[in-house]
């Protein structure tokens, strides 16, 4: 009996064994199969986002330049300006340039404080519209972007519901979940998102937070800034520089 | 309106979101229904227990229709099931739907199987439609009846929790949405399973009543107060949680509740406050302990609880609406309001909603036509 277990191998196996390696191989394809993301360790570059809200100008130039770069259709924005108002009695009032030209409307009322403060997906650490959507199809990258896969998307809108921020939208065109995505096509050779480019006041800074030397980590280090609802617990990338507290 | 960031112009769920829990709901409800009579033996609604096994299988086969409908790319919906993303609470959907839908189809077959077996042996087109539905098998005896009803019996006793389970998963997509303080409470799921029972019990007592009336068959006296029973004790516990869920937000009076309570005072006022809770809860309550408590002439009863059931699927079409539809109204931004209402003729408009909710009710005439379900009652007015 031992010898034919110890025929090194090369014997007929009995039934355990086979059981044996037929679940061993099973544990092991499981294993193989599972999708397991590359986290931000295995990049080489992991993006971040800020906007300086004390240097925009709220030209829009950022609106028009992700528009023509995108295709993104009308009455759709994959970014947007706000423009805060803040009157004598505290009275808050806030507007979007929405126009084809995207330019805001004169306004005549007096106010104590205006800030404009341009918007676009956060591609949070913990992104929400990821974790919801049911097929799969938005998912982040190694290098920290949280992007939609068109070609699966199904349009169910879930992650539009979840999204805290109001930066997706369901795609009037081909009907499935569209958003920010950095310029994706743009960053991966080496340049800078149409809205960045495009900012003449440099409000706002792309850049990659793994680089202690890279633009947006210095301005990270040297200013304070916020994040957007912080207490969601999802983890923005998108840092926000001279924040008032009006802005949600 | 004040402020909406300018992706929430226009919501994205529309009437077929608020359509779709709202059949599932009707599903849920008509199989606990059943279930109360094959498992719990609750023997004086025999009379319904097979109408209302019928109705949950009609209204299942047309649940995901509206689904399908307002997705933006239907040909995908399979997607859902061949690359589930698992961390979603939205991809159990297809393997929920599924398993019970295959449930409740055995379930029938085991329920129904001795009158499919009597149709079969007959002629004709539905003859052969019930031996297809039979396999052929049509041997019927003391041990295959005894079989079949341990069978149904285990299938009722597991769908139940699949039931709570299929709705109480609808209401977990809201729920479970921490962006939307009008979806984001744990009581959501438990809201939506005791609001499905209600508009389960109400849409056997509307369609018995009806079908009744209109065939001069007599009513089941004694089903139909338990039915009316049930339905006061489980509207009773759902509008104290809808009631509950309100009351606690506004209690704790965050930061949320400043745009909460202009939702609910002043966007949903009359579909909310006045429609949903003031008359469709309200008068029912009223009615329905009426018909429960004081002694009426059977005529007086009946008719009480047949407005009450009509005014309960009136009242849980409205909770549907206000959840979908007012989450929705309320910008992320917490500064201002959109405003949303369907469209006659448009694809997710008014005139499909009418059609989907209809179908189900034209498949359950065909399916009495193939199999009674009121045996009882046509046997009566025979005799």
């Amino acid at each position: 009996m031992s010898e034919q277990r110890g025929g090194g191998g090369c014997g007929p196996m009995d039934r355990r064994q086979v059981l044996r390696m037929i679940a061993g191989g099973g544990g092991l394809l499981l294993v193989g199969c599972y999708p397991r993301g590359k986290g931000p360790e295995a990049a080489e570059h992991y993006w971040g986002y800020a906007v300086d809200t004390t240097r925009c100008i709220g030209c829009c130039a950022c609106m028009r330049a992700c528009r023509a770069e995108n295709d993104v259709p009308r009455g759709s924005y994959r970014t947007w300006v706000e423009r805060y108002r803040i009157a004598a009695d505290g009275e808050v009032s806030v507007d979007v340039a929405l126009d084809d030209d995207h330019v805001f409307a004169p306004v005549s009322t007096p106010s104590v404080k205006a800030l404009f403060v341009p918007k676009l997906c956060n591609h949070c650490e913990k992104s929400v519209c990821s974790q919801v959507c049911p097929v799969g199809a938005t998912y982040r990258t190694a290098d920290g972007v949280v992007l939609v896969d068109h070609k699966h998307c199904v349009g169910c809108g879930y992650c539009v519901q979840a999204c805290p921020y109001g930066t997706r939208f369901i795609n009037p065109v081909d009907h499935t979940a569209d958003k920010c995505t950095l310029c994706y096509h743009r960053i991966t050779r080496g340049l800078q998102p149409a809205c960045v480019q495009a900012c003449p006041k440099q409000a706002r800074i792309f850049g990659d937070l793994k680089d202690p030397r890279s633009s947006i980590n210095t301005i990270l280090r040297q200013r304070r800034y916020r994040l957007l609802r912080p207490d969601l617990g999802t983890h923005p990338k998108c840092y926000y520089i001279g924040l008032d507290r009006e802005v949600v | 309106m004040g402020f909406v960031f300018p992706n929430e112009v226009n919501v994205t769920w529309t009437v077929m979101i608020v359509l779709y829990p709202y059949i599932t709901g009707l599903v849920a409800g008509a199989f606990i229904v059943s279930s109360l009579f094959h498992v719990f033996g609750r023997n004086e609604l025999r009379t319904v227990a097979r109408f209302s096994l019928a109705s949950a299988f009609v209204f299942l086969l047309f649940a995901p229709l509206p689904l399908l409908i307002h997705l933006g790319r239907p040909e995908r919906a399979l997607n859902i099931m061949v690359t589930p993303n698992f961390s979603s609470a939205m991809a159990g959907f297809g393997f929920i739907y599924s398993v019970y839908l295959l449930l409740v189809i055995l379930e029938i077959w085991f329920v129904m199987r001795g009158e499919f077996i009597a149709r079969a042996k007959g002629k004709g087109l539905i003859a052969l439609l019930c031996r297809a539905i039979l396999l052929g098998n049509l041997e019927e005896n003391e041990a295959t009846r005894a079989a079949d009803h341990k069978l149904a019996r285990f299938l009722a006793g597991l769908g139940i929790p699949l039931a709570c389970l299929l709705h109480g998963y609808v209401g977990f997509l809201f729920g479970s949405l921490k962006a939307n303080p009008w979806w984001s409470t744990p009581l959501m799921f438990v809201i939506f399973i005791f609001s499905a029972i209600v508009s389960g019990i109400s849409v056997l007592i509307f369609h018995y009543n009806l079908v009744c009336r209109l065939n001069r068959w007599p009513i089941d006296q004694r089903c139909l107060r338990s039915l009316g029973r049930y339905l006061w004790g489980f509207m009773i516990i759902a509008v104290a949680l809808e009631l509950l869920e309100v009351m606690s937000i506004a209690y704790k009076q965050t930061h949320e509740w400043e745009i909460l309570s202009e939702l609910v005072g002043k966007r949903l006022f009359v579909s909310y406050v006045v429609l949903q809770f003031l008359v469709f809860s309200l008068v029912p309550f009223l009615l329905l302990a009426a018909s429960t408590l004081l002694k009426l002439r059977d005529e007086v009863a009946n008719t009480l609880s047949w407005i009450a059931a009509t005014m309960l699927l009136g009242q849980v079409l409205l909770m549907r609406w206000n959840v979908v539809i007012g989450g929705q109204l309320m910008s992320k931004s917490f500064r201002g309001f959109t405003s949303y209402f369907p469209g006659l003729w448009e694809k997710e408009g008014l005139i499909t909603a009418a059609v989907i909710f209809t179908l189900p009710f034209i498949i359950l005439y065909v399916f009495h036509r193939i199999v009674p379900l009121f045996p009882l009652a046509a046997a009566e007015t025979k005799e």
